[in-house]
């Protein structure tokens, strides 16, 4: 039987070509490597191998031919022992040259494949009761954030932590303070500014089986290093068909700080929640913070955990439980209300928490949810206040431009329009890289004020 | 039509293609070295093993081209050919299972090199369920946690500090085990290498840094990138000894990674070791091969081939040329099998689709 040799496909796009010379000819003996022919690509002139040995028997497309689509037969090549001068088959496109088709009823199978995978479980998720008489500790989020990092170190001898000044120095922000202590140079490591470098480390140590905490100093280090977080930890799990798992947890201090200017600034909660496959959590007080730490850790998937600066030093009551571990991808109704919901996260919780007091002393009484994990967001909590309020704003601080904002205004057009009495509206930092002058600062960062002017404006009150 | 001008001069092969003893930085330091490594010393057993693994390694390649010609495999596939003989003898001294090792997109060759099955690896070039990936990785994106084989990934550079997480894992676990994290001359340039160079030497971590020079980044020759073109010298300033050895010799590369393995397993941390290769093919299949000349790459396949060197070896050894033409004939089934199997099993339920973003529900 004679070996079909047929237009081959030199690139991704490639359809068809031109057979632009025979470098063999009939009756030549071919091994494999050698090349064959010259084909031209819409991008170039490559060079097509033989992979078979034998005698070429007939040339079926003649040099110079333009258009040859792919598949299709353009020589016969004859094994040994076979006879080279056997008739010719008539060039036609193989078969086995279509690309395999793709799934016949994509749209429909789409969507009965996202039915099946919706997670039930979803809705009865809430944080654990705290039982009576549970005693209540006021900790500051520095502390809550070391205690969960300490307890899941005591539980499970995998995790370590590992970053910049996190060990001798006791973290730059404290947050690590007394770690090194506890639990020795093993597991508390410092490492050189060496961003990219150390995310690499945690994503392939996590990748071997261990249970990285990975402090940035800020996040806005992580840049450098971003390439590890989404490219080899979030998207690792899915390439791999879930056979290779990355459970690390990248933590640190995220969004504007005080007076650092604009390259220390930055809020990255909507890049990275934009990421299949990661986990974000972005929490604001102690005892979230403690319990979704504890979560972080403790999950098989990598997770993005953005603290906040100026919310280290804030005390909030947090429960004395042993083990305070609370579920991710759940909000949190922070105040309850009937006239209006305030979503936010992090530092901006407390800034619609300040917005709702002063507002209820004009009489309007908002809801403020948390979303506590911004990937996966809680839409469900989200929607179900809104149906409640019937009117909704976001504040976020960061930039308005493609933020977690925009992407609760879209959900709730998209699953709360009947809803809405008014058009939610973002209320965030103003879409200026963050500036140093002290006025120019607080100019461009979202305050109470802007929140009560918001929530008014959808009121349609004042 | 574009062509390469006919009266091209016909290079001088490059200097890898000769045989030399492997390099070592100059003595005189306090710093630990490893031994100079000799030629491995293999029976005519333990060449034949190597023989048919570089030889599956060329078969299942040549098969690749071949599918990806026929639209059967997509997007981007990176040929193995004419580096066989760098992962089967480096590799060959590892314990899968116990040593990890990593590499960048060009990964069939690691794969097969580490035992894994040739079926599943073809299957996820031809993005099918039953592939290593279950389809979703693709040719770059291959994984077997079972071999402790990690990857198998697409961002160049990226495996590198990577596998000196790995290497962490293993000094924090004391599991004995060694990572290999090979990347290419191309690869050598990013910064991150350096910055996992000077972790890994740091802490003493067990790795074996593999640059395989194959002489080329994509289409750009080693001279028009790299200021120091001796890779194995790129670990200097990290203090990491490095090893130059020719990667077109198996006997040489595995005499290399013993040498290489005593170092790291003695607790000296890592070890660089540059090997000389070459690559027969484009750098991926859309490679239009303008950047070298097709007598460079005749020479290679003529005068330095791993393959035709070890069965010129096997025969001097007193095994037959029958015994070998059965050899290839039962390795071409084994491929052909492969093939078969990558183009017959059925693509992944759309329901897959969403399956694996995360491990666990929220």
């Amino acid at each position: 039987m004679a070996i079909e040799l047929k237009m081959p496909a030199l690139s991704p796009t490639m359809e068809e070509g031109t057979l632009a010379k025979w470098l063999v000819k009939e009756g030549d003996t071919v091994a494999s490597g050698d090349i064959l022919a010259e084909i031209e690509t819409d991008k170039a002139t490559m060079e097509f191998e033989a992979v078979d040995e034998g005698t070429i028997s007939k040339i079926l497309i003649a040099e110079g031919t333009d258009n040859v689509k792919v598949g299709a037969v353009i020589a016969l090549i004859a094994a040994e022992g076979e006879d080279a001068s056997a008739p010719a088959p008539s060039p036609a496109p193989a078969a086995a040259a279509e690309p395999a088709p793709a799934p016949a009823s994509a749209a429909n199978s789409k969507e009965e494949a996202a039915e099946a995978i919706v997670p039930a479980k979803r809705a009865t998720v809430s944080d654990p009761a705290i039982p009576e008489g549970t005693q209540m500790v006021g900790t500051t989020v520095r502390e809550a954030l070391r205690d969960a990092m300490a307890e899941e170190m005591r539980r499970d001898e995998r995790v370590f932590v590992m970053g910049e000044e996190v060990a001798e120095y006791q973290g730059a922000y404290k947050v690590t303070q007394g770690l090194l202590e506890e639990f020795g140079a093993r597991r508390v490591i410092d490492t050189p500014i060496t961003e990219y470098g150390f995310a690499g480390i945690g994503a392939g140590a996590a990748m071997g089986g261990l249970r990285p905490v990975i402090e940035f100093m800020t996040f806005n280090f992580a840049m450098q290093a971003i390439d590890h977080i989404i490219n080899s930890a979030a998207k690792t799990n899915y390439m791999s068909g879930g056979q290779m798992r990355c459970p690390v947890v990248f933590r640190g201090p995220n969004g504007a700080a005080s007076r650092v200017g604009a390259q220390h600034s930055q809020n990255f909660g909507p890049w990275y929640a934009s990421v299949p496959g990661l986990i974000v959590i972005a929490p604001y007080d102690a005892a979230d913070a403690k319990g979704l730490l504890k979560a972080a850790i403790r999950t098989e998937d990598p997770v993005v955990f953005l603290e906040n600066e100026l919310v280290y030093g804030r005390t909030f009551d947090v429960p004395a439980l042993e083990d305070h571990v609370l579920p991710i991808g759940k909000a949190r109704i922070v105040r309850e209300g009937s006239d209006v919901t305030i979503v936010s996260y992090s530092i901006g919780v407390g800034v619609a928490l300040d917005a709702a007091e002063k507002l209820a002393a004009e009489g309007i009484d908002a809801e403020v949810v948390d979303l506590r994990t911004l990937r996966p967001l809680d839409t469900a909590t989200v929607l179900e206040s809104l149906k409640k309020t019937n009117r909704m704003i976001v504040v976020e601080e960061g930039w308005p431009v493609c933020s977690i904002a925009s992407e609760i205004c879209a959900v709730a057009m998209e699953q709360g329009f009947d809803d809405l009495d008014a058009p939610v509206l973002r209320v965030t930092n103003e879409d200026v890289p963050l500036p140093y002058a002290a006025n120019l600062e607080k100019l461009a960062l979202v305050d109470s004020a802007r929140v009560i002017a918001a929530v008014k404006k959808v009121c349609y009150k004042g | 039509m574009v062509k390469t001008p006919a009266a091209k001069p016909v290079r001088k092969p490059p200097a890898k293609a000769e045989a030399k003893a492997p390099v070592l930085p100059e003595e005189g330091s306090n710093h630990p070295r490893p031994r100079t490594p000799g030629r491995f010393e293999a029976s005519q057993e333990e060449l034949m093993h190597f023989y048919k693994e570089m030889l599956l390694i060329r078969r299942f390649e040549e098969r690749a081209g071949q599918l990806y010609g026929l639209g059967l495999i997509g997007g981007f596939c990176h040929l193995y050919i004419g580096q066989e003989a760098v992962a089967v003898g480096l590799q060959s001294a590892l314990t899968p299972g116990k040593d990890s090792v990593i590499t960048g997109y060009r990964d069939h060759g690691h794969m097969l090199a580490y035992g894994i099955d040739p079926k599943v690896i073809m299957a996820e070039l031809t993005g099918r369920a039953a592939g290593i990936s279950r389809g979703k990785g693709g040719s770059m994106h291959m994984f077997s946690t079972e071999h402790k084989f990690y990857g198998g990934h697409g961002i160049v550079g990226a495996q590198v500090p990577l596998g000196a997480g790995l290497a962490f894992g293993h000094k924090y676990s004391e599991d004995g085990g060694v990572c290999m994290a090979y990347f290419g001359d191309g690869a050598a340039n990013q910064g991150q290498v350096y910055e996992s160079f000077n972790m890994a030497a740091l802490w003493k971590l067990p790795i074996i840094f593999v640059i395989e020079n194959n002489g080329y980044a994509m289409g750009t020759k080693v001279s028009r990138s790299s200021a120091e073109t001796e890779f194995y010298r790129r670990g200097d300033s990290f203090r990491i000894p490095g090893m130059q050895v020719n990667g077109m010799d198996v006997l040489e590369v595995r005499g290399a990674a013993e040498a290489a393995l005593e170092y790291v397993r003695g607790g000296n941390g890592p070890l660089l070791m540059e090997l000389k290769t070459y690559r027969y093919r484009g750098h991926s299949m859309s490679d239009p091969a303008k950047y070298r000349s097709r007598e460079e790459v005749q020479n290679m396949r003529d005068n330095s081939d791993p393959i035709e060197a070890a069965k010129a070896e096997l025969i001097r050894l007193g095994v037959s040329e029958d015994a070998l033409k059965t050899i290839d004939k039962d390795i071409r089934a084994v491929v052909s099998e492969a093939a078969d199997f990558a183009e017959t099993s059925p693509e992944p339920d759309p329901s897959d689709l969403y399956t694996d973003v995360l491990v666990e529900q929220y």
